[in-house]
């Protein structure tokens, strides 16, 4: 019994440690004062009123949605076809493509958004918001390509060919077998590369333009000017947005499945 | 037919394994001789193959959008960039470009900066993570509160995180108040934007990682192992030390890949815990390509950034196989 009491000490220190900074990012968000500040002095809700005055926020906002859910569809249609082929037939050179679509994960994020700037950005003229998108779609194919894999390697084939063999044609057997049965995988590959994709820096900060930007980096580039709780109460609603999602999860798909 | 199919193949079994003599058989010899399609697929079905597939190449439809997207934008970059590096500025092939490089001390600086603080972070955070790992897969009533509370800082963003210390270790920060108001300093003393700060942030940033593989682990190991060893006269630290510890290793070894390749790759953090004279390699690919427009330095440092990962990763991984074979 004493060793799990200091066992628990430890985890209260550790959870203090990972909890507490955020808790400290939303208390000083209703600080009165000018500077971010914890203890924060008075209570305000103006600084939340003032991030809707900063006008790089909502544009950024925007394109980070944006970019996040769009980029996350394309994996899904490049990776899922690309799952089921890996699960479903036998050929040559089967770990070699495996290999090949979980290998963003290998390469440093930084170098990924270097390589694209200098080679595809620059090479083929890119506005911000194509490169953006297939910078972000590579990082989030590995994510597809895991969760669906290993979702497909609990689906029963006999099924489909069950379906198949009963007359459906190849694209209903897709659509109403098998979709419906690694549903919750394809669901919780999505939540994982969008939130992955919104909370990117390193990739996006070779790519964004003057006009076209993400979040993360305008968050960043604020703080570089002001120190005010504009950034914390942004934050907090960023925060408040995320335990939503995770709430959902919990409640639908169950967050062990997810992480 | 069904003693002519069990001579057939007890004949090719002798010099083959059975699937191949199994394929042979249903491919050539039945279908030919009766022409009887059943019969091919019941071959088929005894191949462990599913009954309707034909030879066909319907999956490189499948796969062949995936596969050059990810060549045209990711896989045909990145080698140019790792070929450029090795052809100097008149074409020819010369290795003047690392060698610059590693003679720079400024890169000597920052490479082994990186090294350190990403071993630091990665050596505390195993000590950190481990004993709460433990208690959360062993003695919690609450795990999945703990666990969804591990989840949630690594759904927040990495800017969010590193904000929280500037407030927490700034100037006017509750840690320097309380410095001053023990007595222990006089005056507010700079705890920002240097390696001190950067740790705390990668270990805040990446200590989730190493608990979750821990657990993951932890949660296999049975609790009759620790009953069998208590029986066998154990004292509780040996039975941690001899079959809890080894059985924890693989999760140590994901986790410690994880937090030591995702340190060295960071950019977030350091970019805003960091000053400017505490440059790691990803602040340094950033500033060399974006400030400073060398980008040959910059995809040199991204070479080496690259093999490093790689090393380390494959490197810890062999390590723990050594250490334990069974892994």
């Amino acid at each position: 019994m004493k060793k799990s009491k200091s066992l628990l000490a430890v985890t209260i220190l550790v959870y203090i440690f990972l909890i507490g900074p955020l808790l400290v990012i939303m208390a000083a968000s209703f600080s009165e004062t000018n500077y971010l500040k914890f203890p924060g002095e008075g209570f305000t809700l103006e600084w939340y009123r003032q991030i809707l005055k900063v006008k790089s926020f909502g544009s950024a906002a925007k394109y980070s949605t944006i970019i996040a859910f769009v980029a996350t569809f394309i994996a899904l249609i490049l990776g899922l076809p690309a799952a089921y082929a890996l699960n479903r037939y036998r050929f040559k050179g089967k770990e070699v493509i495996k290999g090949m679509f979980l290998s963003p994960v290998l390469i440093p994020v930084i170098v990924l958004g270097f390589v694209m700037l200098r080679y595809v950005v620059n090479r083929f003229h890119l506005p911000a918001l194509p490169s953006l998108l297939i910078g972000h779609t590579i990082l989030s194919i590995p994510y597809v390509m895991r969760v669906i894999t290993s979702s497909l390697a609990n689906f029963d084939f006999s099924m489909e060919e069950a379906a198949r063999i009963l007359g459906a044609s190849s694209g209903y057997t897709f659509f109403h077998i098998l979709l419906p049965n690694i549903k919750s995988g394809i669901v919780s590959a999505c939540i994982m590369a969008v939130i992955n994709s919104f909370n990117n820096v390193s990739l996006s900060a070779f790519l964004t333009s003057a006009g076209v930007s993400v979040l993360p980096i305008e968050m960043m580039a604020y703080v570089e000017y002001h120190f005010d709780p504009t950034i914390a109460a942004l934050a907090t609603l960023m925060m408040v947005i995320t335990l939503g999602v995770m709430l959902i999860i919990e409640k639908t798909l169950g967050l062990q499945s997810v992480v | 037919m069904k003693s002519l199919f069990l001579i057939g193949v007890r004949v090719e079994k002798k010099d083959e394994s059975q699937t191949i003599s199994f394929k042979r058989f249903g491919r050539c010899d039945f279908k030919d001789a009766f022409g009887l399609s059943c019969h091919h697929d019941l071959h088929a079905e005894r191949l462990g193959r599913p009954l309707l597939e034909k030879k066909t190449k319907i999956y490189l439809l499948f796969i062949l959008p995936g596969c050059l997207f990810l060549a045209v934008f990711m896989l045909i970059p990145l080698f140019s960039l790792i070929f450029k590096t090795f052809f100097d500025e008149s074409g020819a092939f010369s290795l003047a470009n690392y060698f610059t490089l590693l003679q720079s001390t400024y890169f000597q600086q920052v490479f082994w900066r990186s090294i350190r603080l990403s071993l630091i972070s990665t050596i505390v955070c195993a000590g950190l993570g481990f004993p709460t790992a433990y208690y959360i897969s062993k003695y919690s009533k609450n795990k999945g509160v703990l666990m969804a509370l591990a989840v949630f800082p690594m759904f927040t963003s990495p800017v969010i995180r590193s904000f929280s210390w500037m407030v927490i270790l700034g100037k006017k920060g509750i840690v320097n108040q309380m410095l001053v108001s023990t007595g222990l300093i006089h005056k507010p003393i700079s705890l920002l934007y240097n390696e001190f700060s950067m740790v705390v942030g990668f270990i805040q940033l990446f200590l989730p990682l190493m608990i979750l593989s821990l657990i993951g682990v932890m949660d296999n190991i049975s609790e009759d192992l620790n009953l069998a060893a208590g029986s066998l006269g154990a004292s509780k630290m040996a039975t941690f030390r001899h079959v809890v510890l080894p059985l924890s290793i693989p999760g140590l070894v994901t986790g410690s890949v994880l937090v030591f390749t995702g340190c060295l790759t960071a950019y977030t953090t350091p970019q805003l815990l960091g000053g400017t004279d505490t440059r790691v390699l990803a602040t340094m690919i950033y500033q060399q390509a974006m400030s400073l427009g060398d980008w040959t330095q910059a995809s040199v440092v991204a070479v080496v950034m690259i093999v490093v990962t790689i090393l380390v990763s494959s490197g810890i991984n062999a390590i723990s196989r050594k250490l334990n074979p069974t892994i």
